[in-house]
């Protein structure tokens, strides 16, 4: 990615045009359970089939949508084949809703659900391409394969910086479902949301494929941060993606020309569930070390990423690091992979200190000016008498 | 299939869920859009000089029935640069109760400033995000079904107190970096290149530095006549 990013840098008006199609894969869970008759007195998956026919007929031209499905062919009682059920009934690309429809309806609730399994294949089916990939993953009941865990799946799909989103849906989902999507979306910077009727259902597949359809203004760029200045990689202006393990201090490089100005702005998204307080520091130094200006924010709570940016100027060229840094603190591992940080860096024209106002305001302003008027009037009154004066002499 | 499409006609909205699907809004026509709770719904928008950003939210929380117990919510603001931008007005983070059936949240921005030092946190000019989501809320609760409506007005304030100019508005990158393998030839790039005159450096923007310089000069001329005619008095007499 950053070799091809390197090539490509001499014309990055390019990069812009070679634009992919997003594509979405929905996974479907029919395993056994699938067949309980609690949503509005219908089957799970009956209710399930009518959501997908609308949104397949709803579904936007450019939209690649592939469709994969779990638990649907095993019946037996062998957890090892079982766990091995998954399969493509959509392959991903431009749909033929007649196509589509009568592969949904052949469903038939039937065994196990390993969620981890489908989602390994289901990233696979959207391949490693350059455009924004969305799972959108429709499950009732908890994984029933571990291991893999779907979480620590997600995880490494995440980690495998594929740009790969989860998005999780749960129908009438019990505490443990309900803890493991949250626990999968989480991971990938996708969204979950439970579906108690058939309205809440299609309405938020809806909304999560015309997401994936409106793909992000743009992609960030992989980059690897250095631990120390000397090394750091050389950014020009533009979006990057890295990661960063907790307490790890991340240096990247940036060339400024004279009189221009450096605008950097970093995000962590927070992937892992982390201790109540945590934030992150952004710092401008010079190659030596001295710092020149910094750009922080601390929260506490639930948030998704927490930000920082900061503006530094100089009227030499110069070379600047910029260093991000975090406080997390996490029960889970702080090993690799990091927490996804996305980067972004600008270089403008300076903006320059302004001059004294060239217009005045207030009281005292009007008063100086009347008194100075007033003066001046007198002086030129004396000056008209002494010259009537002297001129009517001669 | 009548009711999905007249749903589909329905939704008048949609929200970003990060910094780069941000939704534009702008201030014409409030927003509304469903999602469930649990969700980070992010908007942007645009101000310039001497604007004040007010936002205003209301959520219509899932049923009662459904909800476990308190949760916490917030809006946010930043600028261009993810830099968290305080409200100097609104209730920004309600905590409501269990049997609350909607929540109302308000920012106001302090007034957007035409420049400021590069170390400075002030509102400048450019891009600013919006995130609405909760803090807190038990785990029970998450991924149920909400509306959340926002409003922005940008009443004009006046820009006399400023002086300076931003070269470039604080606006996102919309565009893959690159790394650089060798020295870097000076391409000063911006996200966008304000194409001014020459003219319009020398002249300010109208403010009320205009209207306290202006009278000041015709109660000057006044006062000029003033003491030309106290003169003119003191010599008949």
């Amino acid at each position: 990615m950053i070799a091809t990013s390197s090539v490509l840098g001499a014309t990055p008006a390019e990069a812009d045009e070679t634009e992919v199609a997003p594509q979405v894969e929905l996974v479907l869970d029919v395993s056994g359970s699938m067949r309980a008759k609690d949503i509005d007195g219908q089957t799970r998956i009956a209710v399930a089939k009518r959501a997908f026919g609308q949104v397949v007929d709803a579904l936007p031209e450019t939209t690649q949508l592939g469709i994969r499905v779990l638990g649907a062919t095993y019946p037996g009682d062998d957890k090892r084949k079982g766990c091995l059920d998954t399969q493509q009934i959509v392959p991903v690309g431009p749909v033929d809703p007649a196509v589509a429809k009568a592969a949904i309806a052949a469903l038939k609730p039937t065994g196990y659900t390993p969620i981890g399994l489908a989602l390994r294949a289901a990233a696979n089916d959207l391949g490693t391409g350059e455009g924004a990939r969305r799972i959108v993953l429709i499950t009732d009941g908890e994984d029933t394969c571990t291991p893999p865990d779907p979480c620590t799946v997600a995880r490494e799909l995440a980690a495998k910086g594929t740009k790969l989103v989860v998005d999780t849906l749960g129908l009438t989902p019990d505490e443990k479902t309900r803890k493991q999507l949250v626990c999968i979306s989480t991971a990938t910077g996708g969204t979950y949301a439970s579906a108690q009727s058939e309205q809440e259902l299609t309405d938020r597949v809806q909304q999560l494929v015309d997401r994936a359809a409106l793909p992000p203004p743009v992609t960030p760029a992989v980059v690897a941060g250095t631990e120390s200045c000397d090394k750091a990689p050389v950014l020009s202006p533009g979006v990057y993606s890295d990661r960063e393990r907790i307490g790890e201090h991340r240096y990247y490089r940036v060339s400024l020309q004279a009189d221009e100005e450096l605008r950097a702005s970093v995000s962590v998204a927070l992937d892992r569930p982390v201790n109540r307080d945590y934030g992150v520091l952004l710092k401008a130094v010079t190659e030596n070390g001295r710092e020149l200006v910094r750009g922080l924010d601390a929260a506490s709570g639930r948030a998704d990423v927490i930000s920082a940016g900061l503006r530094w100027s100089s009227a030499e060229k110069s070379d600047v690091c910029v260093i991000v840094s975090n406080s997390f603190a996490s029960a889970t591992a702080a090993a690799a992979p990091g927490m996804p940080l996305e980067l972004s860096i600008d270089t403008v024209k300076a903006s320059t200190a302004p001059d004294a106002p060239g217009l005045g305001r207030g009281w005292l302003l009007l008063l100086v000016l009347v008194v100075a008027g007033l003066i001046a009037g007198v002086l030129a009154g004396w000056l008209t008498r002494w010259w009537v004066a002297t001129w009517r002499e001669n | 299939m009548s009711i999905f499409l007249a749903a589909l006609l329905l939704a008048p909205g949609s929200a970003g869920t990060s910094y780069l699907t941000a939704t534009p809004i702008d201030t014409t026509r409030p927003v509304q859009v469903s999602a469930v709770t649990g969700d980070y719904l992010y908007w942007s928008f645009p101000a310039t000089a001497g604007q004040q950003p007010e936002l205003t939210a209301k959520v219509t929380l899932p049923p009662v029935a459904d909800r476990h117990g308190y949760q916490a919510w917030t809006i946010e603001v930043f600028d261009g640069l993810r830099r968290r931008q305080p409200c100097v007005a609104g209730e920004q983070s309600p905590i409501v109760t269990n049997d609350a059936t909607e929540v109302a949240l308000g920012c106001k921005l302090r007034q957007v400033r035409s420049w400021a030092e590069p170390s400075d946190q002030d509102p400048l000019p450019g891009t600013y995000y919006v995130r609405l989501s909760s803090t807190a809320l038990p785990e029970q609760d998450l991924g149920l079904p909400l509306k959340a409506d926002l409003t922005l007005t940008a009443e004009k304030g006046d820009t006399g107190a400023d002086q300076g100019k931003l070269a470039a508005p604080l606006n996102p990158v919309n565009r893959p970096g690159t790394v650089m393998t060798e020295t870097p030839t000076p391409a000063p790039s911006s996200s966008a290149t304000p194409d001014e005159s020459w003219a319009s450096d020398l002249v300010p923007e109208f403010s009320s530095r205009w209207v306290w310089t202006a009278s000041g000069g015709f109660l000057a001329a006044i006062a000029g006549l003033v003491g030309f005619s106290f003169t003119r008095r003191r010599r008949r007499a």
